[in-house]
């Protein structure tokens, strides 16, 4: 008797723009700074400033836009969206509602039941407001304007995914293409990528659309993914009692694994858009659309077959270094140094991936250089180092970047290939070690492991792997 | 010396001559403020030591010969809605006491560098919302032809500095008629540009799609020779437009011959008093004897002017007045609980009535489920009236029309009904709609010896067609000084 | 009277534009909005089908700015006119419950 229910899920993702300045002034956008070392008359509402766009905003969400699929509005307009904050300098924020630079567009997503296409409603520009702090002390709040005026885009989506995986799917490829055209690094934690949920119930075979909430404070895939589990559950209770969904926007504490709605008799929700008179209309002709495409970097699929031809990249471990750009960047910009292609995909495919696993840190995290890598590589394959020190080494530039060929000196790790040492040392362990010589004498291959271990151990890992299993060959 | 009662181009000549000094001109003017001022309150804000301190800059600099152009030394005021590097900038609100902006508007700026000395801020209807200057939370302008009579508004601080010569020109701004009308009640010149002209850059905004920057003088010369240093292409403006030239001061020519002037019969019909229409087209008459050619026609459309325009400058200004919040700068109620409580006292205590009934007003045009109602169908008549205007211009170089309906009012008359001081502006507003380039001068007095003015607009960009006209016109008769000035010194 | 402002109209247009009038300024207001509505009304008459809204009056486009940082650090300016300042930041009742 209990009824089905199908999730309806459409999403808006802000994403910040990776300008040098804000959208309306020439305030620099980077990250930290003291509070409001980044402001100025205009990101601070001054009474009289007036903004000015920033070319660059434009360029790069038209690119987003071309990115996907959408069709790109050649004369589009800056509207004034009207609210009481103090986060929002002028109490209007300056956004696009009537006619936003890109429509109808679609991304294209796996899942189980194979490709879906997620539809674009529309992608429009934007301002970001400031920064709130509580302070705990006075019971007051403080205004951080660094963060006003950093440029936006909000990529607001059709209603067309139906679970949490769906939504994760579609938000990783949305931040692959982003971040492949360098338009941001939708970083999800620092809040430079950030998803608002819209969601409804509905019976299963329903063609209708339920009453939808909209869910803020997404700061992780794991909060998206828990906050549509439930607000599913909340929305079908409500149903099942016979009570009515209110549309409504509800903020997610991730902590309590719970929403609450965020009304306030105070908040009409009434925006008053009107088109915003300080600023002119935006033409894109096709010039100008031609040149952005022409710039458009090269994206992953292309750089997926070009990693397999170019460099003879299996086709899985080409897939896992392409799915983030920071990851292809790494590969690319190593491999230009050492020119080892296959070498610099096996660290990248094992060893990082092992230490991201171990350390649960995002690809985005990295922040080793590609030299210091390239070194590594290098050292290794000279035979200054040998493998089991390399590993130790690249922890060693995978968490604090250090430069391998100093610190191989510093630390004496340079591979020992002085074959009067090996000999004694070798001679030393057979005589210790008589069990293990006669099982290997009478056929057993594995004695071999435990004799060259015992060596290598004696030697502190820096001999030859190579030159002990010959030596130990010779003598036994 | 009476360097007072000279036109700014008179005295910046006698500057440049070295017969005085920039100190010297501006203790004057400091010297007529202090005698004006009690009688008629044109200033809210008055720069003793400033105006000293950058006359001497100025001086240094005209003796270096960096400075040479013709309002070097000219002691000048400036509407208090324009932003002026640490010198109080109010809007004559109580919202913004305190507040000394870090920043000169790029107008004010541009009139610093041209060597004009600034000695005060002039009074205005709070934000700029009033015809009368009634409205300025420090009180009322009165009018220096008769002091129970207002200046017009907003520019009415501006428009009575010149009359009452406590500065050789000023700055005001016009969004519904603001420099012409009280231009016209003062017996001053004033040009409102074509909107982009002058850089809004600064200028604490009532209604940005409609708000220009202009000056306020004695005569055309002294207006032109402002507007050629005010106007420029402003980057950090992106409303400012890209004029082909600036010298506006090359189009002081007596020569009408030819000119086709337009006479719109919708600007002479009901309600304009009688003296007014008279004075208007004898001045017409007098330009047909420079070989101007009148012709009578319909401009239609004027009725709608008024409630479009009411609708976008208060839905423009609900949203520009919203940063005023007690939050960044100016006014916070001393007495709230929590944020909103702090933003609700603080607003409504720091603004006056008519700025509170406006941005109600223009909160509630743009409010869900009433802007295509209201806002789309105000841009809509926006649109035809440009048209209208584009018709009437490819039939004549220039409209000829009154500046307001009757002369200046008396004190508090206007204030009892708003609607009716709305209509006041009927003649003023079409040509911001429109974006027009308008110019109002002194034509003669009414028999209360209230200054009359007459209005001349031109087409988008044809400022010099208006100061040509203007000045053809002008030379047939001489400035009359007000009662307030009259008699003290001889020109 | 054709529009009549009612006292809840007065107190959304309140919330919306962060307003709240004392009993006296209130009627007033109540009575000059639906005054200047009724005004306004006059549009209606004119017929607009058809008509692009214009809200620039010149046909300017693309105006803009380089993306090169110009702007030092200001925040003493900024901050020097705040009612309340704290730590570099501008002070404000606080914003969550």
């Amino acid at each position: 008797m209990s009824r089905q229910y199908e999730t309806v899920i459409g999403l808006e993702v802000h994403v910040e723009l990776a300008t040098k300045t804000k959208i309306f002034c020439a305030c620099s956008t980077a990250f930290g700074g003291a509070p409001n070392t980044h402001t100025c008359p205009v990101c601070t509402g001054m009474p009289g400033s007036l903004p000015v766009l920033n070319k660059q905003v434009v360029e790069y969400a038209a690119a987003v836009g071309l990115a996907t699929n959408c069709t790109i509005n050649q004369c589009c307009k800056f509207d004034r969206k009207n609210y009481f904050y103090p986060d929002n300098p002028q109490n209007y924020q300056i956004s696009q509602l009537y006619e936003p630079i890109c429509r109808d567009g679609y991304v294209e997503i796996e899942t189980p039941a194979g490709a879906k296409k997620i539809g674009i409603h529309e992608i429009h520009m934007e301002e970001d407001a400031g920064k709130l702090i509580h302070d705990e002390w006075e019971d007051c709040s403080l205004v951080d304007f660094n963060r006003s005026g950093v440029p936006l885009i909000e990529i607001v989506s059709e209603p067309d995914m139906r679970d949490a995986q769906e939504v994760i799917a579609y938000l990783d490829k949305l931040r692959l293409i982003i971040q492949y055209l360098g338009a941001s690094d939708c970083k999800l934690q620092e809040g430079s990528m950030r998803a608002d949920v819209n969601l409804s119930v509905r019976e299963v075979g329903s063609t209708t659309l339920g009453t939808r909430t909209e869910m803020k404070n997404l700061n992780s895939f794991k909060a998206i993914a828990r906050a549509i589990d439930g607000e599913r559950e909340r929305q079908i209770e409500l149903l099942e009692m016979g009570k009515a969904v209110v549309q409504e926007t509800r903020r997610w504490d991730d902590n309590k694994e719970a929403s609450h709605a965020m009304r306030s008799k105070e908040d009409a929700q009434d925006y008053r858009y009107f088109p915003e008179p300080d600023l002119v209309p935006i033409f894109i002709d096709d010039e100008w659309l031609a040149q952005i495409k022409a710039r458009q970097p090269e994206l992953r699929t292309e750089k997926l077959l070009r990693y397999k031809k170019e460099f003879d990249i299996p086709d899985y471990d080409a897939q896992i270094i392409t799915s983030t750009k920071k990851m292809a960047d790494l590969f690319e910009e190593t491999t230009a140094l050492c020119k080892k292609p296959k070498k610099v995909s096996n660290w990248l495919m094992v060893e990082t991936m092992r230490l991201l696993k171990e350390h649960e840190m995002e690809v985005e995290e990295l922040t080793f250089s590609p030299q210091n890598l390239a070194k590594l590589i290098d050292l290794t394959d000279e035979g200054t180092i040998n493998g089991s020190v390399a590993k130790e080494i690249f922890e060693k530039i995978f968490l604090e970047d250090i430069e391998p060929e100093r610190y191989v000196e510093e630390h004496g790790l340079r591979m020992v290939n002085d074959e009067g040492a090996l000999r004694e040392v070798v001679q030393r362990v057979i005589a210790e070690n008589p069990q293990s010589v006669a099982d290997y004498r009478g056929g057993k291959e594995k004695a071999m492991g435990y004799l060259v271990g015992q060596t290598m151990k004696a030697m502190k890992g820096k001999a030859n792997p190579a030159g002990v299993n010959r030596m130990l060959k010779e003598l036994l | 010396m009476g360097l007072m009662s000279l036109t700014a181009m008179e005295l910046g000549r006698k500057i440049q001559a070295r017969e005085v000094t920039a100190v010297e001109a501006v203790r004057e003017a400091l010297a007529q403020i202090g005698k004006m001022e009690p009688l008629f309150h044109c200033l809210v804000t008055v720069d003793e030591e400033g105006a000293i301190k950058r006359a001497k800059e100025v001086q240094k600099r005209i003796e270096s010969k960096e400075l040479t152009g013709p309002l070097t030394g000219v002691p000048v005021v400036i509407k208090d809605n324009l932003c002026t590097e640490g010198i109080l900038t109010t809007c004559a609100s109580k919202i913004l006491s305190g507040f000394k902006p870090a920043y000169s508007a790029e107008a004010v700026k541009n009139l610093e560098e041209a060597g004009a000395v600034i000695v005060g801020k002039a009074n205005m209807d709070e934000f700029a919302m009033g015809s009368t200057t009634e409205t300025s939370y420090f009180g009322p302008t009165k009018n220096p032809w008769n002091q129970e009579h207002v200046p017009g508004g907003s520019s009415g601080g501006s428009c009575a500095a010149v009359a009452a010569e406590e500065c050789s020109c000023a700055l005001g701004s016009d969004t519904g008629g603001s420099i012409r009308q009280p231009s016209a009640f003062c017996g001053v010149t004033g040009i409102k540009p074509t909107y982009g002209t002058v850089s809004r850059y600064g200028l604490i905004a009532y209604g940005s799609s409609l708000d220009q920057i202009g000056p306020i003088a004695k005569d055309v010369s002294d207006c032109a020779a402002v507007l050629q240093a005010i106007a420029s292409y402003d980057p950090k403006d992106s409303t400012s437009v890209k004029r082909k030239n600036y010298d506006f001061s090359a189009a002081l020519v007596k020569d009408v011959k030819g000119l086709r002037i337009g006479i719109p019969r919708d600007y002479f019909g009901e309600g304009l008093q009688e003296e007014v229409r008279e004075q208007i087209l004898q001045a017409a008459k007098v330009l047909e004897a420079q070989g101007a050619v009148l012709e009578e026609f319909d401009l239609s459309l004027v009725k709608y002017a008024i409630p479009a325009y009411y609708i976008i400058a208060s839905a423009e200004a609900s949203s520009n007045l919203a940063r005023f919040d007690g939050v960044k700068y100016g006014y916070r109620s001393k007495d709230y609980e929590g944020l909103h409580q702090m933003y609700k006292r603080s607003r409504s205590e720091g603004f006056g009535a008519e700025v509170k009934r406006r941005i109600m007003l223009g909160s509630f045009v743009l409010s869900s489920g009433y802007y295509d109602a209201y806002y789309l169908k105000a841009l809509k008549t926006k649109a035809l009236i440009k048209q209208a205007f584009d018709k009437a211009f490819a039939q004549y170089d220039l409209i000829l029309a009154p500046a307001a309906p009757t002369t200046a009012p008396r004190l508090k008359e206007s204030l009892q009904d708003p609607l009716q001081m709305y209509l006041g502006d009927i003649y003023t507003i079409a040509v911001n709609l429109a974006g027009l380039p308008g110019i109002s001068l002194p034509c003669g007095v009414d028999q209360k010896g209230l200054p009359i003015g007459m209005q001349m607009i031109g087409d988008c960009f044809q400022e010099k067609t208006l100061i040509r006209a203007a000045y053809t016109f002008e030379q047939t008769r001489t400035y009359e000084r007000c009662a307030a000035v009259k008699g003290e010194c001889v020109r | 009277m054709a529009n009549v402002i009612t006292d809840e109209m007065m107190d959304y247009v309140g919330i919306l534009a962060k307003l709240e009038l004392p009993e006296e300024e209130r009627e007033q207001a109540k009575k000059d909005m639906g005054r200047m509505l009724d005004y306004i009304d006059l549009l209606n008459e004119l017929d607009t089908s058809g008509v692009e809204p214009m809200s620039h009056i010149f046909p300017v486009r693309n105006v803009f700015r380089e993306d090169v940082v110009r702007n030092e650090d200001e925040r003493e300016q900024m901050l020097a006119n705040a009612p309340a300042v704290k730590d570099g930041a501008y002070k404000v009742p606080k914003t969550v419950e």
